[in-house]
């Protein structure tokens, strides 16, 4: 595995999913444990209206996507304090028309053609230098916000109403932790793909929670996990010349096949403790 | 003694065009230990949410120790009704405690000595410190009860707020409760929300009645009326159970 650090591309790629790692055990925990999976998704998919916008009127990528992820987490954000109950349909239309908006922009952009794969399963072989940086400050923001804010996310998670009772701002936060999801979303898009921040996002933490007694460990598990994932994923797409993105996602894909079925037969077996 | 915790005039709430409570008027004063009885659906939950500033009402006004609900409900410990909302959640009992000492603003601070003694001796209180480290959503619903009153506790509050406490607690630790409850009651204002009349009737001092209005009663007695409200059933009779066969008056509608 050594002599696949000589190609700078492959270095980048490691460094990428160890970033990307960060953000997904840390935003991933609070993504399962506040069960705004759907909601995530719908984030990363509606982002794509971004992709258009940014490609159609000429804007740099990131402001575009950027942009436009965090006013549909706003929105999203609105609609779900609002009206929860009815808050999926709203989702899943905000998904939809975001995506679709996107591809009608880049129909019409003038004489570019984004290719949707790249979109869905990322280009972790091809991330300038430039991202990597960007990672870096994405992860530092977030592991700021996190830390600063942990017990009133943790209390925010657990019991939004006693954590309102005890004076923390849940309103506020609630809109940060979405912002923070369209945050990641966008950033690991273009290196890992839609399909993987999404199995980033939510494989790591499912499989860490039921093992882990508070917030924290279960972030750091998730990390470890997705890095794992990430490296034998990368090996094994190298070894066998298969599409990095997805083989990853098959790595990740395989070891919470594996969790459930360990789970099925541990609750099979309730007297060996 | 006449000091109000609560002050709650002419309050409406209506949920999905549904009225929930209306023209509801309360008096709660320090030192009171009150009990809010009444029927599934009668507003009890309700009541209490708004009272913390979790809901906001339609009309009316309510004032908490003289201000706006949820300005002041950090100086209130709060039991919510359900225990098992989040079961699968990572939070081990120790932590879960530790959230009652949360503080608006506390941003970078961690919980000190002092809030962990503050855990201790809280879970101490319900019989609960050996559990510490365990994580909450392994616990029974009537011990992960006794963690949500040790976290309603835990900040020495000047009120309680509990939502039906002792649903799922066992005979023994409902009493042991109530006995914590009478204790704390010399410096705390009590508010016990129960539909379980027997129990309540022998501890608290007065007695609300929540069902869509509220009718308070300045004495604990448990009446023919109270039940046949709570229970909304056909006419209950008074017998045995160690309750008075006392009938207060009828309430007087306007």
């Amino acid at each position: 595995m050594l002599e696949l650090l000589q190609f700078e591309f492959m270095r980048n790629a490691l460094l990428a999913g160890l970033l990307a790692s960060i953000a997904c055990g840390i935003i991933g925990t609070f993504v399962v444990v506040n069960r705004i999976v759907f909601l995530s998704g719908g984030i990363a998919h509606a982002a794509y209206g971004g992709i258009g916008l940014a490609f159609f009127f000429g804007l740099p990528y990131v402001v575009g996507t950027m942009g436009f992820a965090l006013l549909v987490a706003v929105v999203m954000a609105t609609v779900t304090l609002k009206a929860r109950h009815r808050s999926d349909t709203i989702i899943g239309v905000l998904w939809a028309v975001g995506m679709a908006l996107g591809v009608i922009l880049l129909d019409l952009a003038p004489g570019y053609n984004v290719d949707l794969m790249s979109f869905l399963f990322g280009s972790i072989l091809t991330v300038p230098t430039v991202d990597l940086w960007f990672m870096l400050a994405l992860d530092s923001v977030i592991l700021f916000a996190v830390g600063y804010f942990y017990n009133d996310f943790l209390a925010l998670s657990y019991d939004e109403d006693f954590a309102q009772v005890r004076g923390v701002r849940v309103r506020l936060l609630y809109f940060l932790l979405l912002a923070m999801v369209a945050l990641s979303v966008v950033m690991l898009i273009r290196i890992v793909g839609l399909i993987l921040v999404i199995a980033l996002l939510t494989i790591p933490p499912y499989i860490a929670e039921k093992y882990c007694g508070s917030l924290k460990i279960m972030m750091s598990i998730s990390f470890i996990l997705s890095a794992s994932f990430t490296l034998v994923g990368l090996y094994l797409s190298y070894k066998f010349n298969l599409t990095s993105g997805a083989t990853i996602i098959i790595v990740a894909g395989a070891c919470f096949f594996i969790s459930l079925l360990v789970e099925f037969l541990k609750s099979k077996r309730p007297f060996s403790a | 003694m006449s000091d109000p915790v609560i002050e709650i005039k002419d309050l409406w709430f209506s949920f999905n065009a549904i009225p929930v409570l209306k023209e509801v008027n309360l008096r709660v004063n320090r030192g009171d230990f009150v009990a809010l009885l009444g029927p599934n659906g009668g507003g009890k939950t309700t009541l209490l949410k708004l009272m913390l500033g979790l809901l906001k009402p339609d009309r009316g006004s309510i004032l908490v120790f003289g201000e706006p609900p949820g300005e002041t409900s950090h100086r209130i410990g709060y039991t919510p009704q359900h225990v098992h909302f989040n079961q699968s959640f990572p939070i081990s009992v120790l932590d879960a405690v530790l959230m009652g000492r949360l503080r608006p603003g506390r941003g970078w601070s961690r919980y000190t000595r002092k809030d962990k003694m503050a855990a201790q001796k809280a879970l101490e209180r319900v019989e609960m410190w050996e559990y510490r480290n365990r994580r909450i959503g392994e616990l029974s619903g009537g011990q992960a009860q006794r963690i949500f009153i040790a976290r309603a506790l835990v900040d020495e509050p000047e009120a309680l707020f509990l939502d039906e406490p002792t649903a799922s607690v066992d005979t023994k630790h409902q009493t042991d409760l109530f006995d914590i409850l009478k204790e704390l009651n010399e410096t705390v204002t009590i508010l016990v929300v129960s539909h379980d009349v027997g129990i309540v009737s022998t501890h608290v001092k007065s007695v609300a009645c929540v069902n869509q209005q509220v009718f308070s009663h300045d004495d604990s007695e448990i009446t023919k009326e109270m039940l046949e409200m709570a229970y909304q059933c056909c006419p209950v009779e008074l017998v045995a159970h160690g309750l008075p066969h006392r009938v207060l008056q009828k309430h007087e509608e306007e």
